[in-house]
This record gives C-alpha cells, sequence and structure tokens, in this order.
C-alpha cells in the first residue's frame, strides 16, 4: 500500500508541552556513551554559559518523534511502522536545549513519495519553548521499505 | 590540535582551522545491550531493535542499531573537537546502510572519522563526516553518507 498522499501540507496543532529534566539528559547521553560534562554537571555548564545542562546535538529526535508520530501513526497514512527504517535526518540549531527547558513543536509533512519500491515520507517539527522562542528543526525521512505500490503491482 | 577535549572549549579559532585538517577518529562497539538502552533513552521501541525474529520477518538480516544511536555517535567527532557541542548549528546525515548488531560479546564496531570540508562566511565551517562498521580485518563498509556538520567558531 502507498502513503495517502493528501497528508502533503498538513500541519499539526502544538503538541503538549515537554519538560526537560536533567536526569534525562544524563540518560541519554549514557545511552549515547558520551561522557562530556556539559550534559551532566549543572556547574560545567553555568562555568560555559548555559543555564543549566545542555543537552547533546541529537537529544531533539526525543521529543519531535513523538510529535511525529501523530502522523506517522495515523491509521489512515498507511504506513507499516514494523517496516519502518530512518532515511534521512537532518537538525537546524538555534540553540542548544537545556535542562528546564519546557518545549513544544508543530510538525509538518513536508513530502510524500515512492521510490525503488519503498515509501518515503519527510516531516519538519518546529521545536520552540512554549513562549515561542525557536530552539531547533528537525527534519526526517522515514522510509518503509518495500511497501510501495510501485513493486506490488 | 589539542587532546584536551573533554571540558567546554576553547572552541578552535576559525582563523586557527583549515580545510582539509582531519579530526581525530573516533572508535566505540554498539552491542545488543546499548540498543536496549537507547530504546529506554529515546522511548524508540521499533522492535527492528530489540528482536531478532522481527527483524528477520521484514527481510533485515538482523537486529539493526537505530540510526539516531550512529547519528549521535557520529557527532561525537564533532563535539570532542570543538569543546563546546553547542557550537553545531547543522547536522545532517543519510543513512545509507543500517548497523547490524550481532548478538555477541563484540556486537559492531563504529568507526568515525571528518575532515573540514569548506570554510563558510561569517566564521562557518562545514565539516564532513565518514561513518562505517566493520573491523580492520573484514573491511569497513559506509553506514552514513552525506553526514555533514556545520559549526559556528570564534
Amino acid at each position: 500500500m502507498s502513503l495517502d498522499p493528501s497528508f502533503i501540507g498538513r500541519t499539526y496543532p502544538a503538541a503538549e508541552v515537554y519538560e526537560v529534566g536533567r536526569e534525562k539528559i544524563r540518560e541519554f547521553a549514557d545511552a549515547i556513551g558520551d561522557p562530556n560534562p556539559l550534559y551532566r554537571d549543572a556547574a560545567a555548564a553555568r562555568q560555559a554559559g548555559y543555564p543549566d545542562v545542555i543537552a547533546p546535538p541529537t537529544f531533539p529526535i526525543v521529543i519531535t518523534a513523538r510529535i511525529g508520530e501523530q502522523v506517522v501513526f495515523d491509521p489512515d497514512l498507511g504506513l507499516d511502522y514494523t517496516k519502518v527504517v530512518h532515511g534521512q535526518q537532518r537538525f537546524v540549531v538555534t540553540r542548544p536545549v537545556y535542562a528546564g527547558d519546557r518545549l513544544t513543536g508543530v510538525l509538518t509533512v513536508d513530502n510524500i513519495q515512492a521510490a525503488a519500491g519503498n515509501d518515503l515520507i519527510t516531516t519538519r517539527v518546529e521545536v520552540t519553548t512554549e513562549d515561542g522562542d525557536p530552539v531547533a528543526t528537525a527534519y526526517s525521512t522515514l522510509v518503509a521499505r518495500g511497501t510501495s505500490d510501485e513493486r506490488d503491482q | 590540535m589539542t587532546a584536551t577535549a573533554s571540558v567546554a572549549g576553547p572552541v578552535p579559532a576559525y582563523d586557527s582551522v583549515a580545510e582539509g585538517t582531519e579530526l581525530a577518529e573516533k572508535r566505540s562497539r554498539i552491542r545488543r545491550a546499548d540498543l536496549i538502552r537507547y530504546c529506554g533513552a529515546s522511548g524508540d521501541f521499533n522492535v527492528i531493535h530489540w528482536n531478532e525474529r522481527a527483524a528477520r520477518e521484514v527481510g533485515l538480516p538482523d537486529v539493526i542499531a537505530h540510526g539516531m544511536l550512529t547519528m549521535a555517535k557520529a557527532a561525537r567527532i564533532v563535539t570532542d573537537w570543538l569543546g563546546d557541542p553547542a557550537a553545531i548549528e547543522e547536522y545532517a546525515v543519510r543513512f545509507s546502510r543500517p548497523v547490524v548488531v550481532p548478538d555477541d560479546e563484540d556486537g559492531a564496531e563504529l568507526l568515525v572519522t571528518a575532515r573540514v570540508a569548506k570554510k563558510l562566511p561569517d566564521g562557518r565551517v562545514r565539516v564532513d563526516i565518514v561513518a562505517r562498521t566493520g573491523s580492520d580485518e573484514s573491511g569497513w563498509e559506509k553506514v552514513l553518507s552525506m553526514a555533514r556538520a556545520v559549526v559556528v567558531l570564534p
């Protein structure tokens, strides 16, 4: 089954606020195997000019992937999540994420296409503070392998 | 280049950086337990990252690492060089090949290299990153393509 192209251009309401915790950042830094003290030590982060510990550059995915589920798991889209792998990812960063941030994000479907028997969906999540100050934008392309009608037919 | 990159700064000065400069390579291992840990930390519990049967059912050779785990580990070559990870303004990758993680003690090895590809205006520099999996004995295969970071230097 191919994806429903009418989803292209759809924008979703701002997501529920996500409050970034110090221990979540530490847990994420541990999981990626990065001992950088700026991810763990608030005093070191303050000394470097930040209000609290900062999160690693890819941390926004924790927030943006959840926001992306609004479309990814929408049965009307027709995406078989068991066949999904990550195709591309890009972050454009205004400032790092800090512990204590209260973040939200607006999801937009930038593109849907079929290529080489695969279905591709590209989404954009613009992450801001709850007051609307920009933090980062995450662009994700997910690939459902071998699900496109191109091959089925 | 100094080897003391663990604490913030000093970020390398724009004028001190030349195109073609190679960053210090990074090697790390990804084992099954690391995938479970990343599932929990990231919230991405896709079965292909922890269940061999499910991975094979959808045509994968075995459990594969989260692309985002590979992307995070590859970023470290840049953040350790910078000292301050916040100097990254843009970071993008294509996941060209999965990192297959066998159920054994060794797991998969990730080898990351990078170089300063281009000096851009306004203190910006583009770093091109290459991430490979494999071993020195069996050879290495690229798992990321077009992996690039744009960083802002003082």
